[in-house]
């Protein structure tokens, strides 16, 4: 087992008591960020990145890695305590966490949800640790083809697969596209969309336009809506926490399904909020008791929150082996690889092992670590909630703003992120997603990159999409999914001409 | 295409910094300084300029610390106009290539290296003609397979109508033979492209191929300049830098190199640029920078003054006609 090795050199990286106190820092940041409305995990990764420059890559790296696992725990507390979910996948949390918490049951809810991110996440992690090693070699076969094929993938999946409006979807995507666009043609050598201005020569920076998108936008809407945030007091005890696992067998099942999900839907990139939905309406289909569900049912906390988190890590993969994220914060993490000069990729595992093992053996670890954190400090983190809204919105959008401008160093970019703030702000009134903008704005350049790359290689042959096995099937898939809709209808329609015809 | 890169001249030079050592620099920093790079993280740049903040730091050699900061964006333009804004302020150090003679050109930057001030040249990058370790042996070989090919062969690269791209035209010149040319983001990415067989050859820097190279996954043509690598050590199995032969050796009369430089923002005092020229000269002596050349396989050149400006005048002479020859240039 070769994995294995790797993988106890990896901790031997890690055990070191600089790393394990960088680990718990950024743990507590993480949670911290998860907690706060508006925040949530990927911004908090944006805004904390500058501070890990000057470290060396595998702290840096475990750092960033333990915020992100930290945010995904954080995120539950708010949605089972508060209604508020803390991050978008926690959104099918609330379903049943918070009429939990309104029984009286907050701990158990809690329990729950950070046991089972545990459970989703260790599986996520097996199957890095022992897939990892076959990724790599097999990315190699990656050319500027089967490059774009895997993007068109993911664009496809989110028109045919989204549960947002598909003309909304691709409305958003198109917009990003077209933001993409601006700053230097890597192609032609060719500067385009910049009218002459020296800021737009670098083109606009995803992370400063999600932090606009997200951070911004929500903190508008939360002050339209006067929301006032009021929370109980919540501890947890150990009889509570015991009393929780010794039920967890009985949801084997759920566990086993959401895990799955969530690890398919991380490496074939969808993200963790269509997998938590995914985990929480097939738990409720496949129950013996649908009815009970949204009423305070434990299992309920159990699907969704495996499912995310089982997503969240796997999303991990195709940044590391291939350089493409599967999730915005891998998205973030990605960027952050790239100023530390490991460039993710093929040969990442092959010339950074040290890294990658050690990242990955932080995965375990950080989030062992985290486990027993968040359960012994529920009650601090949900007082941040006590504090009137007043008071935490300027430090948002302060952090925010610094978040903005040590990316490059640059005011304009904290005007731009306002700016995108109020578009977020705009897009939410009226129903138009923002994931689209953002995976645009992210793959955007890649893609047409890959495309253009593809087409001066074959000479301008549409047929090199389908020139050998692999980028071949990619691409169908993509056609499939982007017409998924559309596909499952006309089944629908057979079967039911079908079955008369049996009759 | 004939150019005189004279070692001689630039050790002579060297020689002549040191009897004139210049008294006691007046000015000093009294911040952090920034050296800017105007490419990505990890690139042949970035790593020179961590070489040089790891040299100064270890040898105490300034007293304020050297921060490197990356201004990558826009293939590099980014870095230029930051220089370019930044009048007066001699806490920044751009860590220039030919990228100064060559973006004004072909994407009309608003940009001309006149306007900086120029401290000194620290080295000369080489360009190799790699292919991969499965393909042709030989420069003949790999000229008459590229001729003989059904569908161009694939030249990959980093960025359009740069030193790539340039000296891909230029072997089209020379032989006859067709390359489509394909512009990736980075040299490691360019590398990465030619282990996996998706493009036929690369005209990578020293630095950009050397870990495919000592992997065994990429073989190293020629090199494009009129002498071989002085470097004898070996470095894969078994080859040294020195055993790749000359292109012009092997009847592929293209010669290119590159500099690496350090500039000034403009508007800065007498006294600025001289603890700088000081600084930089100090470097070029120190262990790291001699370690880093050799593993690099640059040519360690240091010029400034009056050498150096007569060097960037011929230099962006040459960038330009070859730029005009390539039919790079933006109407």
């Amino acid at each position: 087992m070769e994995a294995l090795g790797l993988l106890m050199h990896g901790f031997a990286v890690l055990l070191t008591w600089k790393t394990l106190t960088l680990m718990m820092v950024g743990l507590v940041l993480g949670i911290f960020v998860g907690v706060l409305p508006g925040l949530g995990g990927p911004n908090g990764v944006a805004i904390l990145l500058p501070l890990t420059f000057t470290m060396d890559p595998t702290s840096a790296i475990v750092m960033l890695s333990c915020i992100y696992w930290g945010a995904l725990f954080g995120g539950a507390i708010t949605s089972i305590l508060f209604n508020i979910p803390g991050e978008a996948w926690s959104v099918a949390t609330t379903f049943d966490g918070y009429p939990m918490a309104q029984q009286g049951r907050a701990a158990e809810a809690l329990t729950a949800a950070f046991t089972s991110s545990f459970i989703g996440s260790l599986a996520a992690v097996l199957l890095i640790t022992f897939l990892a090693p076959m990724i790599s070699s097999f990315a190699l076969k990656f050319g500027p083809p089967e490059f774009f094929s895997v993007y068109l993938l993911t664009f496809c999946s989110f028109v045919g697969l989204g549960r947002e409006a598909k003309h909304k979807t691709v409305i958003s995507m198109s917009l990003g596209l077209l933001l993409a666009g601006i700053g230097m043609d890597t192609v032609s050598g060719q500067l385009r969309m910049t009218f002459g201005s020296n800021d737009l020569l670098r083109g606009v920076n995803f992370l400063v336009a999600v932090i606009g998108l997200f951070g911004i936008s929500e903190i508008l809407l939360t002050m339209e809506e006067r929301l006032a945030l009021r929370g109980h007091a919540a501890g947890i005890s150990l009889k509570v926490v015991l009393k929780v696992w010794r039920e967890l067998p009985r949801y084997w099942v759920t566990l086993l399904r959401s895990s799955f999900i969530g690890c398919w839907l991380g490496i074939t990139p969808g993200g963790a909020i269509a997998a938590s939905f995914m985990g929480y309406n097939l738990a409720k289909r496949f129950s013996k008791d649908p009815e009970s569900f949204g009423k305070g049912r434990i299992e309920g906390v159990f699907a969704p929150e495996t499912a995310a988190h089982a997503s969240g890590t796997a999303a991990l993969l195709p940044m590391l082996a291939l350089g493409i994220p599967g999730s915005g914060t891998a998205a973030i993490l990605l960027g952050g690889l790239m100023v530390w000069g490991l460039n993710p990729g093929p040969l990442l595992f092959v010339e950074h092992k040290d890294f990658v093992w050690g990242l990955i053996a932080s995965m375990y670890l950080g989030n062992v670590v985290g486990l027993v954190l968040v359960l012994t400090t529920v009650p601090i983190f949900a007082s941040i909630l006590r504090v009137p809204f007043a008071a935490v919105a300027p430090m948002i959008v302060v952090s925010c703003a610094i978040g903005a401008y040590a990316i490059q160093n640059a005011m304009f970019d904290i005007w731009l992120m306002l700016g995108f703030g109020v578009v977020g702000y705009v897009f939410k009134k009226i129903g138009i997603p923002l994931a689209p903008f953002t995976l645009a704005l992210v793959l955007g350049n890649r893609a047409e990159d890959a495309f253009r790359l593809s087409m001066i290689g074959a000479g301008g042959d549409m047929k090199v999409f389908w020139s050998n096995g692999l980028v071949g099937s990619i691409t169908t898939l993509a056609i499939v999914l982007l017409f998924w809709p559309v596909i499952e209808r006309v089944f629908a329609g057979a079967g039911r001409l079908m079955r008369p015809a049996k009759a | 295409m004939k150019h005189v890169r004279n070692t001689i001249k630039a050790t002579a030079a060297l020689a002549a910094m040191l009897a004139s050592a210049p008294a006691i620099a007046a000015w000093e920093p009294t911040k952090p300084v920034e050296i800017v790079v105007a490419a990505g993280a990890g690139g042949a740049s970035d790593q020179m300029a961590r070489m040089m903040q790891a040299a100064i730091q270890k040898n105490n050699l300034m007293k304020q610390p050297m921060v490197v900061s990356l201004k990558g964006g826009a293939s590099g333009a980014e870095a230029l106009m930051y220089m370019k804004s930044s009048d007066g302020d001699a806490n920044k150090v751009l860590i220039a290539y030919s990228l100064i003679y060559m973006l004004p050109l072909s994407a009309k930057i608003p940009f001309n290296w006149r306007e900086l001030t120029p401290v000194s040249v620290v080295a000369m990058d080489q360009f190799v003609l790699w292919d991969n370790a499965a393909g042709p042996k030989t420069v003949k070989e790999f000229i008459a397979a590229a001729k003989a090919a059904a569908s161009p062969f694939k030249m990959g690269g980093t960025g359009s109508k740069r030193e790539d791209h340039v000296l891909t035209v230029f072997m089209e010149q020379k032989t006859g033979a067709k390359f489509s040319y394909l512009p990736y983001k980075s040299g490691g990415e360019a590398a990465t492209q030619l282990v996996g067989n998706h493009t036929e050859a690369n005209v990578n820097n020293p630095s950009e191929n050397l870990e495919v190279w000592r992997a065994g996954q990429v073989r190293a043509l020629c090199v494009f300049d009129k002498e071989r690598i002085s470097y004898k050590t070996k470095v894969t199995e078994t080859q040294s830098w020195n055993d790749i032969p000359t292109c012009k050796e092997e009847g592929l009369d293209v010669q290119y190199l590159m500099l690496r430089a350090m500039f000034l923002p403009g508007k800065v005092t007498a006294e600025q640029v001289a603890f700088y020229v000081d600084l930089f000269q100090k470097v070029t002596q120190t262990t790291e920078y001699k370690e880093y050349m050799e593993k690099q396989a640059l040519k360690p050149v240091f010029l400034t003054g009056k050498d150096m400006l007569k060097f960037l005048e011929e230099d962006d002479k040459l960038n330009a006609s070859l730029m005009n020859q390539a039919g790079f240039v933006a109407k």
